[in-house]
């Protein structure tokens, strides 16, 4: 039928691609990880990495705080759109999308012009007399960031599982007796899990390996997992076998992050691209 | 009562929420027409910073360059991902599983990941003198990392179309007398087509958008995310809020514009399906 | 019913295996040109593979396709003079009514003013006049079905192969379509194949039901036949209600089940040769206990519309009894059986 056995050999263009400009460049950032720059084999680049450690840690921290921060701001967005009539839920997703359309630079710059010592915020405080607060350059900042950029990565994914949940099993929830927390952690929840799963690794993904959010908002002092990376490939410190060790550890962070989190799920990723 | 309640403060939330994406967008918007370069205090309004802005070379040459590496690399990587989806779907269940999953490295792992690990492919291949005194960086290797980063979302896109299509529908078009290759032309296309297109748009819209992959794989070359960034990096320039708000008015115009055939196609195909149940119902 | 003696489709010795699993084993069948047959059976019994065998798109691993006499096992599908309504009916959602029907007629490359009236005429065949310009989605799920039959029927072909057409109607809209397909085939004049898990719409519409199972045939009659004489224990059971009970055959137009002798119609069996008897429900009279020839008790009653479906106790077999009257559970019955009324089966025929 349509599985001849000719048509096969489509997919051939691609598989080479893939081959070549997937598969070996990994390979690559394996062997680079694990040479020096003469070529001989070392594990000093994996070594050398604990000197970085509190960068790692930070990282690693300040996405996990943005992620469950996106999580907790998410879900009731999420709730309240897929309860409206469709054509509403049309028109509101289109409103969540809108701003993720935008180049994410020009987003994160808005923040930065905000923030900013006599920034449009400190000056709204100034009103009432307070501040000005040093908000810019911080690790609040670099959080902020975060959450603005990545939060309708969140709400989407929570959002396509919410609209599966029937409103009559919310009822029947009532109807036995549980009250409005119960609803959330013993309905509501379990049936988003999904979603709550892609979501969690859509936002965490890219807030743990960034370098822009954390050089815009952060300011020097706030250097993450990317910025360290960049700055081993094109800043100052080149060092390509560094960068890639460093590369390394971030993929094996990711993919820990990502086990996990397809235990709830696997076939989501389809649905929300 | 206490629920109406609740849903106010719900609907107060969500509000507020949407004030928070917002806001920040607003604000460069109503600041690009700031006559001064202040950030803070708007002190009279002005459409200089949109007029120099489309007097920008360089943000004139970027975006240029991005729309040309959008362009090409999305319908290269269409053409090379829907033959992709074809083949891979006329392969076993085991083969098929396995291609997914080297597809989705691209989708998951971190876009800086991506972006390094082909640079040191690029590298390397300079070492070994491909491309020659100039090097290779530029061009070529942009335009290799774009196809590479959108590949994936034509094969998730069109793949999930392509599988989920009637497969009587190729015996039906072979029945009524199709060669193998005409009930592929005539039947199978047709039915592929919006989802290969919305591939192309994704992609498109990937390609455009992309700083990371690009910004380690552009040599000295400046796509548009790039330009911005060095904007960025430099003085204040209200020139980035024309910018912004120039952007948030392409893209609003294009959700808008489709959003309304959607809902003018949505609302006729209603239209005719209540009166097929009519028809039916009076015979 | 006469049939004339054209055959046009003949399958020989067909075997099909899907992973090494028989799906047809060695089946062999005639069908006869104009003629109504219907291949009817439980699910994954194969009646759909063997469709599949005669259009075309299942290529069995031994056995020979023969059409007018030309064995065509290995001619693909867009060759073959044969046209199918699919069961999910398979129409191009990228076309219009109009152009789904036409489609045939266009890779015929027929002329365009030659295809307007045909399809035309076609689509008021099927009484879809004046629908020609609507989108398939914009049709309900009996406007579909006609659609999908126009489609086929318009390239003219000698056998329309029907692969459970109705089976994603509601019941009411089902029995119109009956009605109608076997209109169709009388004015259109050529052979139908259907396949439908149905009995009901078998015994209705077929000149010639094929019983199928396990990969097998099992039966080959008119509905008359099969209803009245079913050849063995799975066809008696598949084709409606039936009370099949052990019996021995003591001799020519003589049997013994249930304690008792009856006389009946059978004959060309061993003396005393054990036997499976097969009474419908409704063949069954219902009379005083003292004059039955069997007795049994009353288990339970169930009204059903038309009659009522009594479930009764004879010496341990539970026997299904339809009748006019109800009896009340616990009540004691006498049944009567008619000689014509008594089918005897070889035992272990299945």
């Amino acid at each position: 039928m349509l599985k001849s056995k000719t048509s096969r050999w489509l997919a051939g263009p691609y598989l080479l691609w893939m081959a070549i400009f997937t598969v070996v460049p990994l390979v690559i950032v394996v062997w680079y990880a694990m040479t020096n720059t003469a070529g001989q084999f070392t594990l000093d680049n994996l070594t050398q990495i604990g000197r970085y450690s509190s960068v790692f840690a930070r990282s690693l921290i300040l996405a996990a705080i943005s992620t469950v921060v996106c999580l907790v701001m998410a879900f009731p967005v999420g709730y309240f759109l897929s309860r409206l009539r469709a054509n509403k839920q049309h028109i509101m997703l289109m409103l969540i999308m809108l701003p993720m359309w935008m180049n994410f630079l020009l987003r994160t710059y808005a923040w930065m012009t905000l923030l900013e010592k006599n920034g449009l915020i400190n000056k709204f405080f100034g009103l009432f007399g307070l501040g000005p607060f040093n908000m810019i350059n911080t690790s609040g900042a670099v959080v902020l960031g975060m959450v603005y950029n990545y939060l309708p990565f969140m709400i989407l994914p929570i959002y396509t599982a919410m609209t599966k949940i029937d409103d009559s099993i919310v009822e029947a929830a009532q109807d036995l007796g549980c009250n409005v927390w119960q609803i959330l952690f013993r309905v509501l929840v379990p049936l988003t899990g999904p979603g709550i799963a892609t979501g969690i690794t859509q936002v965490f993904v890219p807030a743990v390996s960034t370098f822009i959010i954390s050089r815009m908002l952060g300011g020097g002092s706030n250097l993450l997992i990317g910025d360290l990376i960049e700055l081993q490939f094109l800043g100052n410190s080149y060092n390509l076998n560094l960068g890639s060790a460093m590369s390394l550890v971030l993929m094996v962070i990711v993919l820990l992050c990502m086990s996990f989190t397809s235990s709830f799920d696997e076939s989501e990723m389809e649905g929300v691209m | 009562m206490a629920k109406k309640h609740s849903a106010l403060l719900m609907r107060t939330y969500v509000i507020l929420v949407f004030c928070f994406m917002y806001l920040p967008i607003a604000v460069m918007i109503a600041f690009s027409f700031n006559e001064s370069k202040s950030r803070s205090n708007f002190t009279g309004f002005t459409l200089g910073w949109y007029k120099s802005l489309f007097h920008n070379e360089m943000i004139l040459s970027a975006l240029g360059l991005s729309l040309v590496l959008a362009l090409v690399s999305s319908v290269i990587a269409t053409v090379l991902g829907t033959l992709a989806t074809i083949g891979i779907n006329s392969m076993s269940r085991r083969s098929q599983l396995i291609i997914n999953n080297i597809s989705y490295v691209p989708v998951v792992n971190p876009e800086i990941i991506t972006g390094v690990s082909l640079m040191l492919l690029f590298v390397m291949a300079q070492s070994f003198g491909i491309g020659g005194e100039s090097g290779i960086f530029g061009w070529p290797t942009l335009l290799i990392a774009h196809i590479t980063f959108n590949i994936p979302y034509v094969i998730f896109n069109v793949g999930p179309k392509l599988r989920q299509l009637d497969p009587s529908l190729y015996n039906a078009a072979l029945d009524l007398g199709c060669t193998p290759r005409q009930a592929f032309s005539k039947v199978i296309m047709p039915q592929l087509s919006p989802a290969i297109l919305s591939a192309f748009l994704i992609c498109l819209t990937y390609s455009i958008d992309d700083f990371m992959i690009s910004y380690f794989n552009s040599g000295t070359m400046q796509t548009l995310p790039i330009a911005i960034y060095s904007m960025t990096r430099k003085k204040v320039s209200p020139e980035i809020n024309a910018l912004s708000a120039v952007m948030f008015c392409v893209i609003l115009a294009i959700i808008l514009i489709s959003n309304a055939a959607d809902s003018r196609a949505y609302r006729r195909n209603q239209n005719a399906i209540r009166k097929a149940m009519q028809d039916e119902g009076g015979r | 019913m006469k049939m004339n003696e054209n055959l046009i489709v003949s399958l020989k010795d067909i075997v099909v295996d899907f992973d090494g699993q028989k799906v047809l084993d060695g089946l062999s069948l005639d069908i006869h040109d104009k003629e109504f047959v219907t291949f009817l059976g439980p699910s994954g019994c194969g009646k759909t593979t063997t469709l599949r065998v005669i259009a075309g798109f299942v290529t069995p691993k031994s056995g020979n396709v023969f059409f007018d006499g030309k064995d065509i096992a290995n001619m693909p599908p867009y060759k073959r003079p044969v046209n199918t309504v699919f069961q999910k009916y398979a129409l191009f959602p990228h076309l219009n009514v109009f152009e789904n029907v036409a489609f045939g007629l266009r890779l015929k490359k027929m002329a365009e003013d030659e295809i307007r009236p045909k399809v035309l005429e076609m689509l008021e065949t099927v009484g879809l006049k004046g629908f020609e310009r609507r989108s398939i989605h914009q049709l309900s799920g009996g406007q579909q079905q006609r659609v999908a039959i126009a489609r086929s029927l318009v390239n003219q072909p000698r056998v329309l192969l029907l692969d459970e057409p109705l089976g994603a109607l509601d019941l009411k809209l089902r029995k119109e379509m009956q009605l109608e397909l076997k209109r169709l085939q009388r004015e259109m004049n050529i052979t139908f194949v259907y396949v439908t898990h149905d009995q009901e719409e078998a015994l209705t519409m077929s000149d010639t039901v094929v019983v199928m199972s396990g990969g097998k045939i099992q039966q080959i009659g008119s509905p008359q036949d099969i209803y009245n004489e079913p050849k063995n224990a799975f066809v008696a059971r598949f084709i409606g209600d039936s009370n099949i009970v052990d019996g021995v055959m003591l001799r020519d137009f003589y049997v013994n089940f249930g304690g008792h002798d009856f006389t009946c119609v059978d004959r060309g069996f061993k003396p005393n040769e054990p036997v499976q008897v097969v009474i419908r429900p409704e063949d069954v009279q219902i009379v005083p206990p003292s004059v039955g020839m069997l007795t049994g008790l009353v288990r339970e009653v169930i009204f059903k519309g038309v009659h009522f479906e009594m479930h009764v106790d004879v010496e341990g077999y539970e026997w299904i009894i339809h009748s006019t009257q109800a009896s009340q559970p616990g009540e004691l019955i006498g049944m009567n059986i008619g000689p014509d009324e008594i089918h005897i089966m070889k035992r272990s025929e299945v």
